[in-house]
């Protein structure tokens, strides 16, 4: 008898593990902290945060700013931030559970076709009167289904120190002509100088955004500026020529041969910069930390110069400068979530506190009226340029009608690089893709 | 015993059998509904009738990826089965280090399959880089090559110790009466040793047929189906189709493909157990 009921106690345990496991799974959530439980001194908390991040570089600063938000209102804000270039991902398993995320983001009009009928109007809300334009506000009709948390700029971050070696400074350099030029000029004294005009193109998953997107907003943004558009379902391709010059100028004035770019990543690229062994490396205002600090360059050795394609008013072209990031909130989460959530978000962009920390800490230039100057020197750049009068080029890639396209033609830059494709790939991937991607998007 | 058995059933098998109906049976109906339908998330999906599968069997990269993943499958089942057959049979003649010959050949197999894409994948395009040749990533015929070489690489060993096992089993005897009759060696290899390795070779060839036809992590991490998913494999475009596009109808379309995927993959074993079960001999 008594093995019996042995027997019963381990199937009985057996089975409780089995349904405990499955309860479980489906309550976690991955990787998260800096939720604490409210203060019993403090108010009682109705509601939460769950904020789902996008950019890895500032995961540190987003929990440190919801640990003080936490300690200050006893509200917990959770922050979990999904891997490098799985955020849509991430996204659609969270949100499908019991405990969504109340508060992600989107990248503009065509990610936001995927997730509109999760976004909760903000158009009364606090923080949307905040917002320094209404050009920051991603409207889906009447509705304001997102607001943009973060300005940003690119360009081409150039090593001033190693331009003055090549005999060169950044005032020569005011023109694709110019530019060219000097590029040329120190890959013909190459092994004299001891380094190459452009860090590799690297054409590896990790860094191609850099063309397939970054550099593709260009010939884009001409495009649209030549027909007063904001976006279109079928691109024409006008300023491909210069989209081809330009890409031409990279690899071929480049750390490395144009063949093996395919297999160069993002820090590959970033690491040959701050080794010294070029003078130009295309990317953002992001970069910053990685680029300035101990060890590594001062504010004096940096500088940022438009990206010129010899297309438009050259002597007035400014930085990239735009925004890809939307905050959105969830609108089937709880309603005490909803307005917690509302209220974190403006506490972020008006409070001493939240305002210093996305300024100092992660380096953002917010869009927001309570906004402190961000020391970052890329953005001071930007300010500096558009001071000047010159136009900011504005970010006109969160149009392109999907993730495969950017791929796709990123296939194509890859394939014309090593010399296996022939530029009409891209031409007709640029083009063509564009229509068919549209058409499916809207099928 | 007998009785308590029959008395208790449910204890034992009862346990088993919600975890199997929780975590796969139920799952499965479920996905198999979600390939008729729009999603985002699962609990906001619209019924969408048979668009799905209609985009799926039509959309040319897919079918594309179905010769590819049928190409390789036969030439990885091949190239794998035959070289482990070579070495078990060598390692099991008295050899000195047998053992340790053993034991690195199984080796391979303990790394994870994204560890060993991303370390094949820097040497491979080392060595074409060498070579003067276009990376895998440019040139479809080296991926494919690539990822036959990775897949061998690590498989080898693995059906190695199956085959080893199975050689051992063969009765001495048998091999020493056929030598006593005067077989040479080639007529011990295929009269004696074959058939009564069959058992060994239909498991070996199912797990090699149809590890290459789900082949995932190995084929994301050596080539990521580039250039243009010229090498991309079934389970990959799926995960693409899924995961890589936005909008509500390509979840369906992923899905779609899954279920398709999915009665390949057991058509094509059942049909292959039941080919090398016939020749099985009894020992």
């Amino acid at each position: 008898m008594s093995k019996k009921i042995f027997a019963l106690a381990l199937a009985a345990a057996m089975s409780l593990s089995l349904l405990a496991g499955c309860g479980g799974g489906n309550t976690n959530t991955p990787a998260t902290s800096g939720s604490a439980a409210g203060d019993g001194s403090k108010p009682a908390a109705t509601g939460s945060v769950y904020y789902l991040n996008f950019k890895p570089e500032q995961d540190e600063a987003w929990q440190n700013l919801a640990k003080a938000y936490t300690e200050e209102t006893g509200v917990p804000v959770t922050v979990v931030t999904a891997a490098s270039g799985t955020y849509e991902q991430t996204l659609m398993s969270e949100i499908a559970k019991s405990t969504p995320p109340t508060l992600f983001q989107v990248n503009g009009p065509v990610g936001l076709a995927n997730w509109k009928d999760y976004c909760y109007d903000l158009s009364g809300s606090a923080v949307y009167g905040e917002l320094t334009s209404d050009g920051y506000a991603l409207k889906d009709g009447d509705a304001v289904a997102g607001i943009a948390y973060v300005i940003e700029s690119y360009g081409i971050i150039t090593n001033k120190t190693l331009l003055a070696k090549a005999g060169y400074s950044i005032e020569d350099i005011q023109s694709f002509a110019d530019l060219k030029k000097v590029a040329e000029d120190i890959t013909a004294r190459k092994d004299e100088l001891g380094f190459a005009a452009f860090s590799s193109a690297g054409m590896d998953g990790s860094s191609d955004w850099r063309f397939k997107t970054h550099l593709a907003n260009l010939p884009l943004y001409f495009e649209y500026q030549d027909k007063g558009i904001g976006t279109t379902d079928a691109i024409e391709g006008t300023y491909l020529d210069n989209y081809k010059a330009i890409f031409d100028l990279y690899i071929n004035n480049s750390t490395c041969e144009p063949a093996v770019l395919s297999s160069k990543t993002g820090d590959d690229s970033r690491n040959e910069f701050l080794a010294g062994e070029a003078v130009f490396f295309q990317n953002g205002s992001w970069e910053y930390g990685n680029l300035v600090g101990e060890g590594k360059f001062t504010d004096d050795d940096l500088a940022m110069i438009p990206i010129y394609i010899g297309a438009g008013d050259e002597a007035n072209q400014g930085l990239c400068t735009g925004t890809e990031n939307y905050w959105c909130v969830n609108n089937s989460a709880k309603e005490e979530d909803i307005q917690a959530t509302l209220d974190f978000m403006y506490w972020c962009v008006t409070s001493e506190k939240g305002t210093k920390a996305m300024a100092e800490d992660m380096g953002f230039v917010i869009p927001f009226k309570g906004a402190q100057e961000s020391p970052n020197l890329f953005v001071k750049q930007d300010a500096a340029y558009t001071a000047e009068g010159k136009m900011p080029v504005s970010w006109n890639f969160p149009t392109m009608p999907s993730e495969n396209w950017k791929n796709e033609v990123g296939n194509a830059l890859t394939a014309y690089a090593a010399g296996t494709g022939s530029w009409d790939d891209v031409v007709s991937k640029f083009v063509d893709g564009w229509a068919s991607e549209y058409a499916a998007l809207n099928g | 015993m007998e009785k308590a058995i029959k008395r208790y059933w449910p204890v034992f098998v009862l346990p088993t059998l919600a975890a199997f109906i929780i975590g796969f049976v139920w799952p499965f109906l479920q996905g198999l509904y979600l390939s008729f339908c729009r999603f985002i998330t699962i609990d906001k999906a619209t019924f969408n009738g048979l668009t799905n599968y209609i985009y799926a069997l039509t959309e040319a990269d897919f079918l594309h990826s179905f010769w590819f993943t049928a190409l390789f499958t036969v030439v990885s089942t091949l190239a794998i089965n035959i070289a482990a057959l070579a070495i078990a049979l060598a390692l099991t003649r008295e050899i000195k280090g047998t053992n340790l010959f053993r034991s690195v050949y199984f080796m391979p197999n303990l790394i994870g399959g994204i560890v060993l894409g991303y370390i094949w994948n820097i040497l491979l395009n080392c060595v074409l880089t060498l070579l003067g040749k276009p990376l895998m990533s440019l040139h479809a015929p080296y991926g494919f090559i690539g990822l036959v070489i990775l897949m061998c690489w690590q498989q080898i060993g693995y059906m190695m110790i199956i085959y080893i096992a199975g050689l051992q089993s063969i009765p001495g005897d048998y091999l020493e009466a056929a030598r006593i009759d005067g077989a040479t060696e080639r007529q011990i290899l295929w009269k004696i040793k074959l058939p009564n390795l069959m058992p060994s070779i239909t498991i070996c060839l199912f797990l090699s047929l149809t590890n290459g036809f789900k082949l995932f992590d190995q084929n994301l991490a050596l080539t990521g189906g580039d250039p243009a998913h010229k090498t991309e494999m079934l389970a990959l475009n799926i995960y693409q189709t899924f995961y890589g596009r936005s909008g509500p109808q390509w979840k369906g379309y992923g899905q779609a493909k899954a279920v398709i995927f999915c009665i390949l993959v057991i058509a094509i074993s059942l049909f292959q157990l039941r080919a090398t079960r016939s020749k099985e001999v009894q020992q």
